[in-house]
Formats: structure tokens, C-alpha cells, sequence
């Protein structure tokens, strides 16, 4: 049984050039939660909320004048605009190249890659994308902000700092949703001018139906409805507020989360035949609370866990165990990390999972002494071109996890090309044949070892062993 | 700065445009002699490119497809040239093309990889050599005429050997390094998921890196590249070039007119930007294996045994001619009931042109070349 290759890449993200053997594969995981450092300094030096928020309101700013202007500018100006427009959008955009590669960069790094894994696990469970023009600036930071620091912690307090980030109201319109009895509609609705802002229930949906409680899983509509009331009034300071704007407290930053009472729809609200009538802020967050711990909940993200570790069919005993740890310790995330290293399942070397286009990429540059790209690299454009752009899959429902997901004939020639051009950067300077048995450890079968063996140049083994069938999975 | 031919090619620095080459300013060579060895990657169909027409068997077996060369050059009373090759057909006026038919290596299976794998190498059985013919061919030659070059972005095998060879691989002319598919071919043969997933990729691939693309242009631009790269009087002697797309298992009839427009112009381009130089210049166009005689169900040809060889250049011993042992189409001549029958070996085609080309001893070139023959 291939142990240290399944702990290096399937708990991790491959072994690094440098790591010793994996000689405790079980203690070897269990210690890393442990040492698990939520902020390494190249995240902590990326820009924050304020900064990025910044760039959007300049870009806001700028549009606005624009069309203000618009019948007074000369032609001159007029054709300076997309230009100008390109400039302060690609502002935002600077702050998703550089969180891209502050990413790829902690993970080849990382001396705690099972708990890097689950940053990234989490960070698809409550997908963001950033094909949304308002998230792609606060992608990056919400990652780093709103699950890094709460992997350690309780299901629910992860739940909750990724409902109240920026990225997370803006993605799923919350806001822009008010309560369609919140003093600021019935007040735009008596003045009759225009018809009353109202209700978005997107965020109540996809957190019922997808982070919490799972789809089909027995809440209603009038369930969805309420619990959208209840979140109404979060919403995010300087940004995407439209009528709402001038109801912001004057000492909130752009950015910012905040809770506007104004907006907020007022009374109970019955959610899974339960009553919530707290005040404020305090009512959704309630409502989120109970959602995070859930038997339905513990259900859905046991099954989402053992599939991450164990295949497309995640085996019953693995998942009802989960589950029921989930129960007794109120969503304790550590505790459901170690009974998954302690359980038999997640060891099986079937079935595989096929490494995703990132988990492949960051267990190749993990296994490399020499720099595999320029400086210059555009990481974010080059995760684009796999198929995987970073925090964009498209849907709050993340990229799915299974190995047709990503075991496609285009992707894996995609690959192999790569490998061959990173093959062709390290050229001799660094021996397929003395990284296999590394790299691939105790999975490294005698066909592969001699197939690599009998590459006809440096570059050519190296990319045979990146391309090789054990490496492509995890 | 302006970098001497040679350090582009060593440097391995890729040009943004093949076609911005010839803007170099060199001069030409004196005599020397010159190879190009083309290689057909993917079994080209030998029947559709010299199209046996006088042979009574061939409009039943080939049905709807038979006048895929409608309007092609008539080369004498049995053959056809398809009528995409019309430089092609004009050299052969000229007794400046020679098509050698019904020739097959050694090789018997169907195999893409093990085919030019035979091809390349020229041994007895797939994977039985680690050398190539060319590389082989180079141990041959005078010093000044070894200089050896494939427009690929890694040695391909036919060229390698105890000679040093260069490669080229400009950015526009996507290749796949066909060792390295080859080798993974291998890798995957036993996995029920890679397996499949590789081979259509392989074969994606071989369709996106033809040279009929852009009505032909993107062969006139290889063409022209590499003239540009054999012109100089430093610049390479031998050369190979690939192309790929030629396994037409459906839609054959735009294909193959759309492939062999792009070998037409890249042909041309090679001997145009010769210039002088074409008179001592061999080209050699060859296969793996050719195509089954009768028409599949989607209008394409599956994989067969026999095809079509091509000998272009200023100084062949046999221009003008179509040579073959003409084996017939009729079911009962055909090998294995279904393709066209091999009744002379490519090696011997291959060696006797190269022979006569640098006035060896065809015996010497034999041995070297095909040493397990």
C-alpha cells in the first residue's frame, strides 16, 4: 500500500524536493494541524479590504464622471476613455494576478500541506467567482480572510465569516437585497416614485442548498424566503449599495461589512419550523448558527469530505463516522480532519482521485529544486489556460470533485505540454531518475522507474514522471 | 543585433513569425548536396494522393470517393496525382518528381507510434533501434554536409545518431514532440482511464498541427522556413521537416485535398527558396503505412499497409515516372483481403534515391541505413 504517496498527495499537495521521508505518514498529517500557520507572510503582505476597495470605488468614481462629462468632452478625450476605463479595471484585476501567485507560492512552500489542502477545500466549498466583475479584486482576500483564518475553528464560525465577506455579499447579491418592509422600502414606496427595492434570496439559497444544509434535503421556499429576510441589512460599505448608499454610517469604510437596520425586513421569521425573532444583525446570525450545526449539515459536508479523500463514491462508513463526529462535537473542523487520518478509507488505493489542474501543478513545482517558471510568469493567466481559473468556477456551487471533472483528453495533453515545457526550463539540472523514487515514493511502480530510465534526455524523464499515471492522480 | 543563422538555431531562440526568416540576407551556397526527408505523420492514403484510375477494381472499392482526383495531372495510363499537387505535378513534367507506389517498410500492424517508429529508425521490428536513418545517413557524408536539423521542438528519432543535430521549433508551427506522445502511448497502454483519454487526444493533436491549414499557406510558410534555415552556406544540409493530420478515418475528401495543398505549397516553397540550390537538393516524402483500399462508413479510409513514397528534386535518377510493381485492388490481391498489397520495400526505395543522390555505394548506404535488413 502506496502510504507515503497517499499522505504526501492525497492529505497534501506532493512532496517537496526537501521533505524527509514520510516515515509516520498518520503523525505526519496529525502534527501539521497543529503547526498550521493561517497567515504566511506572503499572504499577510498582500494588499487588504480597504486597499482593494479602493481600487473599485477610484474605478466607480471614474465611470461616473465619465458619463457626467460625456456631452462636454472633445473626441479627444471621448477615445481616451476605454483606455482610461482599461486602466483603473485593470487595477482590480492586479489584486487577483497577485493573489493568484501569493497562492501558488504558499502552497509550493508550505511546510503544512494537509491543512493548505483544506484552506483550498474550504475556499471551493463556499465558491466565490470571480467572473463576477465585482468579486475579482476580493477573491484572493477572501480566501485569506475569510477561510484561512477559521479552518482550525467550528463549522459555523467558518460558515459565518464567509457569509459576512464582501466578496460573498457582492457574488451572491446580497447587497442589494432589502427587506420588502424595511423602513427605507416602505418609505420609497409611500413617496411612489419609483418602484420599492426588494428582496434577493440568492444567499439564502445557496447557503441552505449548498454550505449548509445540501440540496433536497427538506426546507422549503417559505424556508428560503424567510431566512433571506432575516439576512437583510448586511451588506457591504461604498460598494454595490445602489439607493441604498447614503443610509451607510458615516464613519464605515469602504469594504467594509455592515448592517444597515434601515434595510432590515422587520419581525420574526420562522425558519425550519423554528422562530427567530432576535434583533438586528443577530437574527440571521442565529439562523446561520443553527443551519452550521445541522444534522443535515453534518451530513453534507461529511460527504463532501470523504469525497475529497476518497473518490467519486464516498463509502458509506467513512461518511456516516464523519457525520456523527460532526454531531457530537458541534462541527469541531480539527476533530473531522483527524478522524479522517485515522479512518481505513482515505488509505484504500482505490479508488483515485485524478489531481485536479491545481493540485497537479503545485505537487510538480513542490517536487522541483529550480525555479520551473520565470518571474514573470502570469500564474493567474496560466491556471486560465488548464481549465482551472483560480476562484472562478463559474458557480457558487465551486468546481465539482470528481474525476471526470478533470480527467479530460485536452486537459491532459494541456499537461503533458506543460510538463515538457517546465521539462525544458530544468533541462539536465535536475535527474527524473533520482526524483521518482522522491516524488513518487512507495507508489513508484517498476514499469514507471523504467520508463523513465529510458528517456531519451534529462527533460524528456522528467516530464515521463509528471505525466506518469500515478503522478496525474492523487 | 542581428544573430548569425547558426546562433538562432543553437540558441534555440523562436522566431514570433516563420515567414519574417527570409528577410535575412545570405548568401547562397556553392554545391553541396542537400536532403529533406518529410515525414507524413498518421498513414497517408498512397491511393488518393497517386490514384491507381486504370485499374478496374478501383472505382468499385473506392465508390463515392473515386474521383478524388477528378482533374488531377494524369501521370501515365494506370495513375493519377490528386489534383491539390499541381506544383507537384509540374516538377513531374519536369522529371523533378518520382512516385514510388505500392511500397511498404517492414512493418506489418497498424500501429501509428510502432509504423514510424520502423520508419524513423529503420530497424527490423518496433523500438528495435535507437538511431534513426538520417542520423545513420550522417556518419556517411563529408564533413560539410553533415549539418542536420528537424523543424521540431525535440531530435526526432529518423535523425538521431552519434552525429550531432539541431532542432528548430518556430512558435507558429505548432508540433507535437512525437517521442515523448509515443513514449506516454506506451506509459498508458494498461490504464482503463488514461488510455482512451490519450488517444483522442493524440489525435486531436495530429488534426491541429497539419500543414493544410489556412488553405495551404501554413505549409508554404514551412516551406519557406525551411529553405531559409538550408540556403546559407553555414545553414543545415539535412533536413527533416513533420507534418502531421494525414489519419483520415472519416471526411477524407476535404482533408486530404486540404493536407496535400499544404505539402504542394510547402514543396514549392522549399524549391523556390532554394533557388540554385534545388538542383542538388533530394526530397523525400514517405509514411508509416498507407490506407485500406475500400471506403469505410464515414467517408474516410482506416488504417492499411501500402502508400506512396515521393522522390522530388533537381536531379533524380528516375524523374517522371510512377515505378510500381502493380499489385491490383481486386480482393484476392490485396494483402490481408482489405489494403493495398507492399511489392517493394521503402527501405530499398529510400537507399537506392540516397545512393544515387550522393553517389554512394548503394550497398554501403543499405547496410547503414537498414542494418537489420
Amino acid at each position: 500500500m502506496a502510504v507515503q504517496y497517499l499522505a504526501a498527495n492525497r492529505f497534501g499537495l506532493g512532496r517537496r524536493f526537501d521533505d524527509p521521508v514520510i516515515d509516520d505518514p498518520k503523525g505526519w498529517l496529525t502534527r501539521q494541524l497543529g503547526d498550521y500557520d493561517p497567515a504566511p507572510a506572503i499572504i499577510a503582505a498582500l494588499a487588504g479590504r480597504e486597499a482593494i476597495a479602493a481600487a473599485y470605488v477610484e474605478y466607480q468614481d471614474e465611470r461616473r464622471t465619465m458619463r457626467r462629462e460625456a456631452a462636454a468632452m472633445s473626441d479627444e478625450e471621448k477615445a481616451m476613455e476605454p483606455e482610461m476605463r482599461r486602466l483603473s479595471r485593470s487595477a482590480i484585476r492586479r489584486h487577483y494576478v497577485d493573489a493568484s501567485a501569493a497562492r501558488l507560492s504558499a502552497a509550493v512552500a508550505t511546510p503544512t500541506p494537509f491543512p493548505e489542502r483544506l484552506v483550498h477545500f474550504w475556499a471551493n466549498h463556499f465558491a466565490v467567482s470571480a467572473d463576477k466583475q465585482t468579486v475579482i479584486g476580493f477573491a484572493g482576500n477572501y480566501e485569506n480572510e475569510a477561510i484561512r483564518p477559521h479552518i482550525m475553528g467550528k463549522f459555523s464560525d467558518l460558515l459565518v465569516a464567509a457569509v459576512r465577506h464582501p466578496a460573498m455579499l457582492l457574488y451572491l447579491d446580497q447587497a442589494q437585497s432589502f427587506g420588502p418592509d424595511s423602513p427605507f422600502a416602505t418609505r420609497v414606496r409611500n413617496r411612489g416614485k419609483r418602484q420599492a427595492p426588494g428582496l434577493n434570496e440568492n444567499l439564502a439559497r445557496e447557503i441552505m442548498e449548498l454550505h449548509t444544509l445540501g440540496v433536497r434535503t427538506g426546507y422549503t421556499q417559505a424556508d428560503v424566503t424567510s431566512f433571506a429576510k432575516a439576512l437583510t441589512g448586511l451588506t457591504v460599505a461604498g460598494l454595490g449599495l445602489g439607493a441604498g448608499q447614503r443610509l451607510m454610517p458615516a464613519d464605515a469604510r469602504a469594504g467594509a461589512t455592515v448592517f444597515i437596520e434601515r434595510l432590515h425586513e422587520p419581525g420574526a421569521q420562522t425558519i425550519l419550523g423554528r422562530r427567530y425573532d432576535q434583533p438586528g444583525e443577530r437574527q440571521a446570525d442565529a439562523v446561520l448558527r443553527d443551519l452550521a450545526i445541522h444534522p443535515a449539515t453534518a451530513k453534507h459536508i461529511a460527504g463532501k469530505l470523504a469525497r475529497h479523500f476518497t473518490g467519486d463514491t464516498p463509502p458509506a462508513p467513512l461518511v456516516d463516522r464523519l457525520a456523527a463526529d460532526f454531531l457530537k462535537t458541534g462541527g469541531d473542523l480539527p476533530s473531522l480532519y483527524r478522524t479522517l487520518v485515522a479512518s481505513p478509507e482515505p488509505w484504500a488505493t482505490t479508488p483515485t482521485m485524478f489531481k485536479s489542474p491545481w493540485d497537479w501543478t503545485v505537487s510538480m513545482l513542490r517536487a522541483l529544486k529550480v525555479p520551473a517558471f520565470g518571474e514573470k510568469q502570469n500564474i493567474a493567466a496560466m491556471f486560465t489556460q488548464l481549465g482551472q481559473p483560480l476562484w472562478r468556477p463559474g458557480s457558487p456551487a465551486g468546481y465539482d470533485d470528481k474525476v471526470a471533472t478533470w480527467a479530460g483528453s485536452a486537459a491532459l495533453m494541456q499537461r503533458v505540454e506543460l510538463a515538457s515545457r517546465v521539462a525544458g526550463r530544468i533541462g539536465d539540472r535536475a535527474d527524473a531518475r533520482q526524483l521518482a523514487p522522491l516524488v513518487l515514493a512507495d507508489a513508484l511502480t517498476p514499469d514507471t522507474a523504467q520508463a523513465i530510465a529510458g528517456a531519451d534526455s534529462p527533460g524528456q524523464g522528467i516530464a515521463m514522471l509528471f505525466a506518469s499515471p500515478t503522478f496525474l492522480r492523487r | 543585433m542581428i544573430l548569425s543563422r547558426r546562433s538562432i538555431i543553437l540558441s534555440g531562440i523562436t522566431v514570433a513569425a516563420a515567414g519574417a526568416l527570409p528577410g535575412f540576407a545570405y548568401a547562397a551556397a556553392g554545391t553541396p548536396k542537400r536532403l529533406v526527408f518529410i515525414i507524413q505523420r498518421g498513414a497517408a492514403d498512397g491511393l488518393g494522393i497517386v490514384a491507381p484510375t486504370g485499374d478496374p477494381a478501383f472505382a468499385a472499392a473506392r465508390r463515392a470517393m473515386a474521383d478524388e482526383t477528378a482533374g488531377g495531372a494524369k501521370l501515365d495510363g494506370m495513375f493519377t496525382l490528386h489534383p491539390a499537387m499541381a506544383a507537384t505535378a509540374g516538377l513531374y513534367i519536369g522529371k523533378q518528381a518520382h512516385f514510388a507506389h505500392a511500397v511498404a517498410t517492414a512493418y506489418r500492424d497498424r500501429s501509428h507510434f510502432d509504423g514510424q517508429n520502423m520508419l524513423e529508425g529503420g530497424g527490423s521490428r518496433p523500438y528495435g533501434r535507437d538511431t534513426g536513418w538520417v542520423g545513420r545517413l550522417l556518419t556517411l557524408l563529408p564533413a560539410a554536409e553533415r549539418d542536420a536539423i528537424a523543424i521540431a521542438p525535440a531530435v526526432p528519432l529518423a535523425l538521431r545518431g552519434t552525429v550531432q543535430v539541431g532542432t528548430y521549433a518556430p512558435s507558429r508551427l505548432p508540433q507535437a514532440d512525437a517521442d515523448l506522445i509515443a513514449r506516454l502511448t506506451a506509459m498508458y497502454a494498461d490504464d482503463p482511464l488514461l488510455h482512451p483519454l490519450w488517444g483522442s487526444a493524440v489525435k486531436t493533436q495530429e488534426l491541429a498541427s497539419d500543414i493544410g491549414g489556412d488553405n495551404g499557406r501554413n505549409g508554404a510558410e514551412l516551406g519557406k522556413l525551411a529553405a531559409s534555415l538550408m540556403v546559407p552556406t553555414d545553414g543545415a544540409r539535412v533536413m527533416m521537416v513533420e507534418t502531421g493530420g494525414w489519419d483520415t478515418h472519416s471526411g477524407q475528401r476535404g482533408r486530404l485535398a486540404a493536407q496535400l495543398r499544404g505539402l504542394d505549397q510547402l514543396i514549392s516553397a522549399l524549391q523556390t527558396g532554394l533557388g540554385p540550390a534545388w538542383t542538388d537538393t533530394l526530397v523525400l516524402v514517405a509514411t508509416e503505412f498507407g490506407r485500406t483500399v475500400e471506403v469505410n462508413g464515414t467517408g474516410g479510409t482506416d488504417h492499411g499497409t501500402a502508400s506512396t513514397a515521393m522522390l522530388l528534386g533537381g536531379g533524380l535518377e528516375a524523374g517522371g515516372k510512377v515505378s510500381a510493381d502493380w499489385p491490383g485492388l481486386s480482393p484476392t490481391a490485396r494483402y490481408e483481403g482489405r489494403d493495398l498489397k507492399p511489392t517493394r520495400n521503402l527501405e530499398s526505395v529510400i537507399a537506392t534515391a540516397v545512393a544515387h543522390h550522393y553517389a554512394l555505394d548503394p550497398k554501403r548506404v543499405m547496410a547503414t541505413l537498414y542494418p537489420d535488413a
